[in-house]
This record gives structure tokens, sequence and C-alpha cells, in this order.
């Protein structure tokens, strides 16, 4: 089977030691995490994990039944590239003094919607908010003036399907009376 | 405002007492009902041990001789009982001894909550004396785990421990509790935990399943029941049979579903897997329905996967939905607990009768027998088999001893030669293969089932791994009978390096001590036995010994197990020789 880039979203609890439990998942296969991201979710106190591999479907499956047997895991879901909508930010720290010789790269960066976000005697912070060809494309076209630092988020994804968490959590709160 | 996420059930009038961290563990378990625990006090669970003395007329704590040995006896106390086990160790090295202890609970789905000592909060994260990170070691191997810094939490968290480690397919939970929160005061109410929201215990049933399910077994014209300890922990043998009986479909078990139908029973057509029976093995690659009971298709029961079964239309009952297509692909999955889901199609299936196909099961039996079983159980070897020895126990209890085996080749042939009459009475260590599980399971087993015969099967290999357990078997009196086949080596190692390695038998050979003279300083009555002339005596002496008992037969060294499925092939390749 063939491998691709595969997103699974996870519904947790906002629990101590989940991060771990649930990268253990993936170690214990030998799978690579190729980004993770933690955040809150549209649910109070629901966490959501974004975690991106590179496996084949028959293996995404397995992992996202291990990863939703844990106590504190509400769903999880696999997505391809093509069920998502998906981002990533990256931060370009460069010189000023090479920067600024070069109106060029400043067009260029206003014509791919970058920001410049900090600006000093020193250096420039530049930063570029999209799918990862655009993120390394402004990253190969800044190299040449002096690239102090870079850095990018993980992916962040929303599903063009509903993923119908809030609809789990009050099942649960109507058999159980949770108030 | 903290969102519930769990619920608790209402009592009408909940107990409210001011007292430590460590009385609220003591009251927790008592609230659970629980009587009996394993243990090894330490610096950090101190104040746990403080308030066990205070409690010892309602808590016996059986003091192990190395917390490995308490894991092991609070897995050996869940397997015979159903009831959730509890081991405690201090931080550091006690809670690292639990760890093997843990994993077999895992793999092999045994009920057991872990509480362990750790070093207070502030010194958390500052490598004190004896700190461990044991909830990050024991991560992969819990069902759940979580550390307690503050005391007020331990009613509800104790109580999620108990709910988690035994609702749907069971598993070890552990509880590190720091020793401020042992000190600390809270209010103490309990309440049984009964839900929560991000766990579902059971999935729900999926009916067309159930008739799809019922439909294919009504239809089928060489079905195949494979069942494993999910009958035991779904208490579904009673169904089992029935359904068994029913449909006249013949039934084998896995290792772990031992026991769940008697032995006896005429539809009982053995074990499957590596050193399984002839039959089953062979007939799971002819049989046009497989259907999987409470198990996990695991590799020693599988050999080779892509000759697995395919030609069958494979029907999976599981309570687990991750086992679902995990190894081998169901075409009719039918989720739930084999409890319900077994009622459920049991209302469906159509009477019948299979002793045509049934048949060609006795017929392998005839050549398995003829090959193997009766050179097996009447040896005309001078040195005993192991075989015999483990008929002689079936014949001296009648069947209806609990047998605790240990890992190796005794544990193949305990599996293969013991009898069964009623469920709950094979303890062995499947998933993980646990050397040293025997001796402190038999004692967890025993303690459990005080009223039932324990025989604990050990290898001469086993049996060192976990041998300072002798010491609670002395101080408890608890009445244990221990059996060593001790052949001098680590056999199935050795028999590996016999079959694949050319003969070179590297670290396999043991130099042994004189176990009877170990078994004196216990004061644990013991004899040693080499000939067939005396082994019937031995037996019967053991068995009628009104205490613990150490038998050691010496049998012959380098005996093999068949049949075998050699790793890799497929269980249709399965070797008389």
């Amino acid at each position: 089977m063939e491998k691709k880039n595969y997103t699974v979203s996870i519904y947790t609890e906002n629990n101590l030691g989940l991060l771990s439990r649930i990268a253990a998942i993936f170690l214990k296969r030998h799978i690579n995490i190729e980004s993770i991201t933690v955040s809150k979710s549209e649910v109070n106190d629901v966490m959501r994990f974004i975690v991106i591999v590179q496996v084949t479907e028959d293996q995404v499956r397995k992992i996202v039944g291990q990863i939703e047997k844990q106590i504190e895991v509400i769903k999880a879901f696999y997505h391809t590239d093509e069920e998502l909508f998906f981002q990533e930010t990256a931060l370009y720290k460069v010189r000023s003094s090479d920067f600024m010789k070069d109106s060029g790269i400043q067009h260029f960066i206003q014509e791919t919607n970058a920001r410049i976000v900090a600006a000093t005697p020193d250096f420039f912070v530049i930063e570029k908010t999209g799918r990862r060809q655009e993120t390394d494309h402004l990253y190969e076209k800044l190299k040449p003036y002096g690239l102090m630092q870079f850095v990018r988020s993980g992916t962040i994804a929303v599903s063009k399907n509903e993923m119908q968490i809030s609809g789990i959590l009050e099942k649960f709160n109507t058999t159980n009376s949770l108030s | 405002m903290k969102v519930k996420t769990a619920s608790f059930e209402e009592i009408a009038t909940p107990e409210s007492a001011t007292v430590s961290g460590a009385e609220a563990i003591i009251k927790c378990l008592l609230k659970e009902g629980v009587d009996t625990i394993y243990g090894y006090p330490g610096g950090a669970i101190m104040p746990v041990y403080d308030e066990l003395y205070k409690y010892q007329d309602k808590i016996h704590h059986v003091l192990t001789r190395h917390e490995q040995g308490a894991a092991h006896a609070a897995q050996g106390y869940a397997r015979v009982t159903g009831k959730v086990g509890v081991a405690v160790a201090t931080s550091g090295p006690g809670a690292t001894n639990l760890i093997t202890g843990i994993a077999d609970a895992h793999i092999d789905s045994t009920p057991v909550v872990f509480i362990t000592g750790q070093v207070g909060s502030t010194l958390l994260g500052s490598d004190a004396f004896q700190e461990i990170d044991v909830v990050g070691i024991s991560t992969p191997i819990t069902k759940w785990n979580y550390q307690v810094t503050d005391a007020s939490e331990i009613p509800e968290v104790l109580a999620k421990a108990f709910y988690i480690a035994r609702s749907g397919r069971p598993g070890p939970v552990l509880i590190d509790i720091t020793k401020d929160a042992q000190f600390a005061p809270l209010e103490f109410s309990y309440k049984k935990c009964s839900g929560i929201r991000s766990y579902k215990p059971v999935p729900e049933i999926n009916l067309l399943q159930v008739e799809r399910a019922a439909e294919a077994i009504n239809n089928a014209k060489k079905p195949m029941i494979v069942f494993g300890q999910g009958v035991i922990l779904g208490k579904a043998e009673e169904l089992l049979k029935k359904l068994v009986e029913k449909t006249g479909i013949p039934a084998a078990w896995t290792i772990l579903g031992l026991s769940a139908l008697p032995t006896g029973h005429p539809l009982n057509v053995g074990m499957v897997g590596m050193h399984g029976n002839y039959a089953p093995n062979m007939l799971t690659n002819e049989c046009d329905v497989l259907i999987a009971i409470g198990m996990r298709f695991d590799d020693r029961v599988t050999g080779n996967l892509e000759t697995y079964a395919k030609q069958a239309k494979v029907i999976h009952f599981e309570i687990d939905p991750a086992e679902i297509n995990k190894n081998v692909t169901a075409d009719i999955p039918v989720l739930g607990n084999v409890n319900q889901t077994l009622n459920l199609v049991m209302e469906l299936l159509q009477p019948n009768d299979h002793s045509e196909w049934h048949q060609k099961f006795k017929e392998l039996y005839a050549i398995e027998y003829d090959k193997l079983i009766q050179h097996h159980l009447t040896s005309k070897n001078p040195e005993l088999t192991m075989g015999e020895v483990i008929d002689e126990i079936n014949t001296c209890s009648d069947g209806n001893a609990i047998i605790v085996s240990d890992v190796g080749q005794h544990q193949m042939v305990a599996c293969r030669y013991a009898k069964f009459k009623t469920s709950r009475s094979n303890v062995t260590s499947g998933g993980l293969g646990t050397m040293g599980f025997a001796l402190p399971a038999a004692i967890g087993a025993k303690m459990g089932k005080p009223d039932r015969d324990v025989v604990a099967i050990i290898g001469d290999g086993g049996f060192q791994m976990n041998i300072q357990e002798l010491g609670t078997i002395f101080q408890t009196k608890v009445p244990v009978k221990i059996v060593v086949l001790n052949n001098s080596f680590l056999g199935m190692v050795r028999q590996w390096q016999q079959m694949f390695f050319e003969r070179r038998y590297a670290s396999t050979e043991m130099i042994n001590p004189d176990f009877i003279a170990i078994a004196k300083g216990y004061h644990i009555q013991s004899r040693h036995v080499a000939k067939r002339s005396q082994l019937k005596d031995a037996v019967k002496e053991m068995m009628e010994a009104e205490g613990s008992y150490f038998l050691e037969v010496s049998v012959e060294q380098e005996e093999n197990v068949f049949p075998m499925i050699p790793t890799g092939a497929s269980v249709s390749e399965i070797r008389l020789e």
C-alpha cells in the first residue's frame, strides 16, 4: 500500500501526560511524526491534537484505533490532504542591511501575502502563513539575504466534513446526567 | 469552573470524615471490596503502610519478596477471581520492579490497580532519592495512569482507576501518589465511578452484523470456532457451551481461552497456535467459516498471516474495536461484549450437526495421538516426560486443580495436557511470555480461590527468576503446590537452537542448585523424583499435603515440544516432528 500524508485529528480531555501517551503509540510502531500541534478546540476544555504522518492507510487506521482506545481521548479521525483545509505559519529573521538594499524582495513579500512583523536596525522578522510549498518558496527567496533564523509551526487543519464532538459529549451528559 | 468529565454513583448518605491521604487510599480499597493486596514497603509509601497496620483486620497485605512478585501475585488473584487485583510499591526501584508485571497484565487484559508511592511533590523533577518518572515509564503499558499530588483527588482518582481496570477490555491502571499527598488531610467521601465521557468501555452492538453473522454460521458447511480469554472476561462460558452444542461446531481455544469450555467437552478440539493441536491448526486452513470469539489473532496463533484461513469467511466477535482488522481482516465484525453478542446471535442460529466435518478433527487427532501424544503420556524411555507429569496431576486432581504455568516448554506441555472442568482454572503468561510469572501468580491464585487446589508448573529456568517468593509462601503458609520440571536447560530456547541454530546451545545449559535444599531452607515440604515408578506416589503425596509442597521432577533433558508451527510458516505447515 502506498504511503502518503495523513492528518490525524484527536479530541481529548485536557490532561497531563496525554501528549506522551499519544506520541508513544507512534513510537511503538516506528513511525516518525512529521508535525504535531496541540491547542484548545471549539469545545470548552477539550483539546485538539493535529498530527501529520506519512504512512499507509492501513497503518493510519490502526493508529487511530489505538489512539481512540486511550481513556482520555474523546474521538480521533484521519484525513487525506484533499479532505482538509490546512495551513502552516513560518517566521523568517533576516539581516536588515542585506534586506534593505533590495526592493525586489520587499515587493515579493507584499505580493505573496507575507508580512513584516518586526523591523529593527539590525533585523527584520517576516511572517508567512500558507501551505508548505509557499513557506518553502519564501525560504529559498530569503536565503541569499542572510537568513538569521527560520522556524515553522506544525500544520493546523480543519476538516471539510463535520466532526460532531459536541454531539458525543452531549450524549454522555444526557445518559449520565452530568451537569 | 472545572468541567465534569466522569460520573459517579450517588449514595444516599455519603460518609464524610477528615482523614489523611494514606487512610483515604485504604478506605477506597475497602469501598471497592478489596480484601487482599500484594506489596513491598519503602520510604515513599510508608504513610500507606502505616494505615495498613491500623487496618490489618480488614485488608490482608501480603508481603512478597520482590515487587515483581507482588505484581504477578495480584495478576494471579485477578485471573482466578475476576476481581481487580491490587499491588503496592514504593517509588523508584519499587515502581520499576513492577513494570514487567504491569506489561504482562496489559497484554493479557488483566484488571490490576497498581499504587506506587512517589517523592514529595516539591521534589518532583529534582532527581530526588528514589525518584523515577513511573507515569512516563508505564504509559505505554497501562490502560490508564495518573499522578496524584493533591490528596483531595484520591477518592475520585481511585474510583476511576477501579472502574477503568475492570470495565470493557480490562487492563492495568497505575496510580502514583506523592508522599505529601499521602500525609495531607482531606474530606473523605466515596462514590464509585459509573462512567467517563471520553471512554466507551463496550461498543454499541450493530444488530445487522449479528444477523449477518448468524446467516453465515447457519449456511456454513465446515465452520470452526476459535475462542479466547474474551469468553472468560465476558462471563460467556455458558453461552459458548450452548452455542457449540446447538450448532455442533467444533471449537478450539487459544492459550488464554483454556478452561472456558471443559476439556472433556466432545466439541472441544483443543488448542490453536504454535504448539497447539494438529487438527484445529490444520483445519483453520480448510474451514469455510472461522468464528473468532474474544481473541486477538496473536502471531503465535496465526503463523504466517499471508496463508492464514484465506479460504474462510471470518466472523470476529470482539469488545475492542482496535482489534478488528488488526491482524486478520474480518468479513463480519461483531462488536460488543461477547456475553451480549453471543446471546443475540444464538436466537438466530439453527440447530445443526456438523458430525461429518467434526470427524475430520477426530481423524487428525488420531494422527497426533499416534505420533506424539501416546509417546508423551506413556513413554517407554527411561526418563520421565513432561507430559506424563501433567497427566498424573490430572489423574490425581481429577481435573479440578487450577494450573498456573510459567513460560517455556513446560508451559506448552501443561497447556496441551492439563484437563479443566471449570473456567478460570488456567493462569499463564500468554502475550508477554514472562518467565518467573508462575510462582508468585500461584500465590495470588491460591489466595483468590482458597478452596481450590492450585498447582504451579514451572521450569528450572523460570523457577529461579522469582525463586525468592518461596519466602512469601513460607511466611504466609499459603498452601500452593509447586512442580518444577527440571531438564537442566532453558528448554524452549534449546529446542530452537537445536532446530534452527544447528545445535549451538549458547547459554541454555543450566547448572542448577539443590532445589530440595532450598525448599528445605524455606521449610516447605519437598520431594525429588526421577523415576517413573515414583511419580504417582509423589504427585499423590503432593496433592494430599496439607500445606505447601515442592516437587522437583527430573525430566528428559532434550525433549522437544511438538507439534510446532515454525516461525513464518503457515498453520497448516504444522510439524509433528
